[in-house]
C-alpha cells in the first residue's frame, strides 16, 4: 500500500495511464485510507471531490461512470453532480485512454516553434489519430492547451512526466524513450 | 537539466538565487542557506506588524493585477468568528507563464514559508497550495517539502514551540484555466467547477467554503519571507516607487535564450527582450512582443523601450500582466498567431456568460476563416464589435483577456488581416 501524508492526499499524480479491469475505489484498505484523509483536509465532504476524482484515475487509468457513482455515495453528491464536474475538467479521462497520454502543447510559444507539426509527427509515428487509442493500447495523442513550459518549446507531457524543446525529429526518441521506461530527467 | 541561462541584468536574490540547484529542495540544506529565519521572525511578531511590513515593502500581487499584497491582507476581519484560509494560486496557466513551475520545482520550502507566514498575518489556520494538474513532476517536489516541513514542526501543531498552529495542504487541479482566477479557484477547491462568482461578496468577506480567504500568487508569497527578515526598506532597493521589488520574468517564443531571468521591476523591455535573451535567432526581425502573456496588447518593436513597471506598460497601451513576453519574428503569421490564442480563451471559456462562451468561439472562427482564405473585409468590422460587445460584461474578465491581443492586433497589424482577405467585400 502506498503511503500518503494526509497533507499532500490531494495532490499525488495521477494520470497514470495503464489499461486494466476497473476496480473498485474504497473496498480495500488503501482507497479507505485515502478517502478518510482526504476527507480530514477540508471542512466540507465535497472539498475532497477533486482528490477522489484523481485517484480513479491514477488507480484505474480513467474514471469510470461506477467509480463516479461510488465518490458521489463516499461525499453524500449525486453522481449527476460528480459527473458535471468531472466532464469540467480536461485532465480527468472519462473513457479509458492508451498506457502513454501524449499531450502535444500549441499553443502560441509552442505554436511558433512548430508546435504542430510536433503533434503531426507524434499522430505519424504512433499511427494514430488525435484522441484515439493505438491498437497496441500504448498510445494516445492529442493536442492540448498551454502546459506551463513555454521557454523550452514544443513542451509535451506525457502521463505524469514533461519532454521539453521537442522537435518533430527528436519525436522517435521520445517515443523509445518511453518504451523503454526511461524519463526526461 | 541544469538552469539554462543567466544574464549580468539579473538580481537574483529574492526569488531565483538557488534556482537550478536541486539540495535547495532538502531542508537541511535549506536552513544552511537561512531557510525558515522569516517564519521565526514572524512567530515573535503580532499579526498586525506582518502586514505594516509588507504593505511598507509595496509588494504587488504577481499573478497579473498587481494589487498590493499588504492592502489585501488588510481586508480579512480583524476579530475573528469562525476559520480564515490563506489559498496559495500555483495554478499558472497563462500562456507565456512558466515562473511559479520554476519555484515549486527549485525553492518549495521558500514557498511554504511564505504561506505560513501569510496566513499568521491574516489569522488563518489553513494553508491551501492549488497547484494546476498538469505539474505533477514540480507538485511531488512541494509534496516531498511540505511533508518534511510537517515532520521537522514548522507545518502543524504549535509551530516551533509556539502556540501557533496552521496547517498546509497542497491540491491539484485538473486542466481548467479559469481554475487561476481567484474565485474559480475557489469553487474548484471546495469541490466544484472552477466557475467564477460575481464579486462582491469579495474572498475576504466570504470565500472557499464561505469563510475569509486571501488568494495570492505563488511568487507574491515566495517573496514575503525576505522581506520579512530584512524589513520593508530593503526590499525597495530595487524597482521603482510604485512597482518596487524584482520580478521573475519568463520570456518565449523567438528567442535566442528564452528562460526565467530575475530582474529588476523597470528595466526597459527593450533590454529583456534584446539584451537579456539576445533578440530573435537567425539574425530575424522582430514582429511584435506580447509583454505580459496572452492575455494583454502586442507591441510592435519599436513600442518597446518603456520602463518594465505596471504603470510603463500601461502607459504603453499594454499591460505588466505576469512578465512573460511572448516573441514573434517576421516569420510569424499575425492572423494566425491570434487564431491561436483565440482558440485558447474559446476552449478554456467557462461557459457561465453567454457573451463570453460565444463570443470567443466567435473569434476564433473568423479569425479561422480569414487564416485560410475565405475571410471578408466586414469580418474586420465585426471583430471590432466582438472587442466591444466582450468587454466588462462577464463574470471574470476572461473574455476581456482576448480583447487586448484581438484589438491590438487589428489596430497595429491590419495590414495582415487585409492581405488574407484580398479586397473581398
Amino acid at each position: 500500500m502506498k503511503k500518503v501524508h494526509p497533507a499532500v492526499v490531494s495532490a499525488q499524480a495521477f494520470q497514470v495511464a495503464d489499461l486494466r479491469p476497473v476496480e473498485r475505489l474504497f473496498d480495500d484498505a488503501e482507497g479507505k485510507d485515502r478517502r478518510d484523509k482526504a476527507l480530514s483536509r477540508y471542512p466540507e465532504k465535497k472539498g475532497a471531490l477533486l482528490p477522489m476524482l484523481a485517484y480513479a484515475q491514477e488507480r484505474n487509468g480513467w474514471i469510470s461512470p461506477e467509480n463516479m457513482e461510488e465518490i458521489a455515495e463516499a461525499l453524500d453528491l449525486t453522481p449527476a453532480y460528480v459527473r458535471s464536474v468531472a466532464t469540467f475538467y480536461t485532465m480527468y479521462a472519462k473513457r479509458p485512454v492508451g498506457k502513454y497520454w501524449i499531450q502535444v502543447c500549441t499553443c502560441i510559444s509552442c505554436h511558433v516553434n512548430r508546435g504542430e507539426e510536433v503533434f503531426e509527427a507524434f499522430l505519424e509515428h504512433t499511427g494514430t489519430r488525435a484522441g484515439e487509442v493505438s491498437e497496441d493500447g500504448k498510445w494516445t495523442v492529442i493536442e492540448a492547451e498551454c502546459l506551463g513550459a513555454c521557454g523550452f518549446a514544443t513542451a509535451v507531457q506525457v502521463n505524469d512526466q514533461y519532454f521539453e524543446n521537442v522537435t518533430p525529429e527528436t519525436v522517435p526518441e521520445v517515443l523509445a524513450k518511453l518504451e523503454k521506461g526511461g524519463s526526461e530527467e | 537539466m541544469g538552469y539554462p541561462h543567466s544574464h549580468e541584468l539579473e538580481v537574483g536574490t529574492i526569488l531565483s538565487r538557488h534556482f537550478g540547484d536541486p539540495e535547495a529542495r532538502d531542508l537541511k540544506t535549506w536552513l544552511t542557506y537561512g531557510g525558515y529565519e522569516g517564519l521565526k521572525k514572524a512567530l515573535d511578531m503580532d499579526p498586525a506588524e506582518i502586514t505594516t511590513v509588507v504593505k511598507d515593502s509595496g509588494l504587488r500581487g504577481r499573478g497579473g493585477a498587481g494589487f498590493p499584497t499588504g492592502l489585501k491582507w488588510t481586508f480579512m476581519p480583524q476579530e475573528k468568528k469562525g476559520p480564515h484560509y490563506l489559498c496559495c494560486n500555483a495554478d499558472e496557466s497563462e500562456p507565456g507563464a512558466f515562473k511559479d513551475r520554476e519555484i515549486l520545482r527549485w525553492v518549495p520550502h521558500l514557498l511554504i514559508e511564505g504561506c505560513l507566514i501569510a496566513a499568521r498575518a491574516i489569522h488563518a489556520e489553513h494553508a491551501y497550495i492549488y497547484v494546476r494538474g498538469e505539474y505533477f513532476p514540480f507538485t511531488n517536489i512541494l509534496n516531498d517539502a511540505v511533508v518534511q516541513a510537517y515532520e521537522a514542526g514548522y507545518i502543524g501543531e504549535k509551530i516551533l514551540g509556539s502556540e501557533w498552529n496552521c496547517d498546509l495542504t497542497v491540491h491539484i487541479g485538473a486542466g481548467a484555466y479559469i481554475a487561476g482566477e481567484e474565485t474559480g479557484l475557489m469553487s474548484s477547491l471546495s469541490g466544484g467547477r472552477a466557475e467564477p462568482k460575481i464579486k462582491p461578496p469579495f474572498p475576504a468577506q466570504s470565500g472557499v467554503f464561505g469563510s475569509p480567504t486571501t488568494v495570492n500568487n505563488v511568487e507574491t508569497l515566495a517573496a514575503v519571507p525576505m522581506i520579512v527578515v530584512n524589513g520593508s526598506d530593503w526590499y525597495r532597493q530595487w524597482g521603482t516607487e510604485k512597482s518596487p521589488g524584482t520580478k521573475l520574468w519568463c520570456c518565449s517564443g523567438n528567442l535566442v535564450r528564452p528562460g526565467n531571468y530575475e530582474l529588476e521591476l523597470g528595466v526597459s523591455l527593450k533590454d529583456v527582450i534584446y539584451e537579456v535573451c539576445g533578440g530573435a535567432p537567425n539574425g530575424k526581425r522582430i514582429k511584435a512582443v506580447i509583454p505580459g502573456g496572452s492575455s494583454t496588447a502586442m507591441l510592435t518593436p519599436d513600442e518597446l523601450d518603456v520602463p518594465s513597471t505596471y504603470e510603463g506598460l500601461q502607459e504603453a497601451g499594454s499591460s505588466l500582466g505576469t512578465a512573460s513576453p511572448i516573441v514573434l519574428d517576421e516569420d510569424v503569421n499575425i492572423v494566425q498567431a491570434m487564431r491561436r490564442i483565440a482558440d485558447f480563451y474559446a476552449h478554456e471559456s467557462c461557459g457561465q456568460c453567454v457573451q463570453c462562451r460565444e463570443g470567443t468561439s466567435w473569434v476564433a472562427q473568423i479569425l479561422k476563416r480569414i487564416e485560410i482564405g475565405e475571410g471578408r473585409l466586414s469580418d474586420l468590422d465585426t471583430l471590432y464589435d466582438l472587442c466591444e460587445q466582450l468587454t466588462g460584461r462577464t463574470i471574470c474578465v476572461l473574455a476581456d483577456s482576448v480583447v487586448f491581443p484581438l484589438r491590438s492586433s487589428l489596430d497595429k497589424f491590419r495590414g495582415e488581416y487585409e492581405a488574407l482577405i484580398g479586397g473581398r467585400a
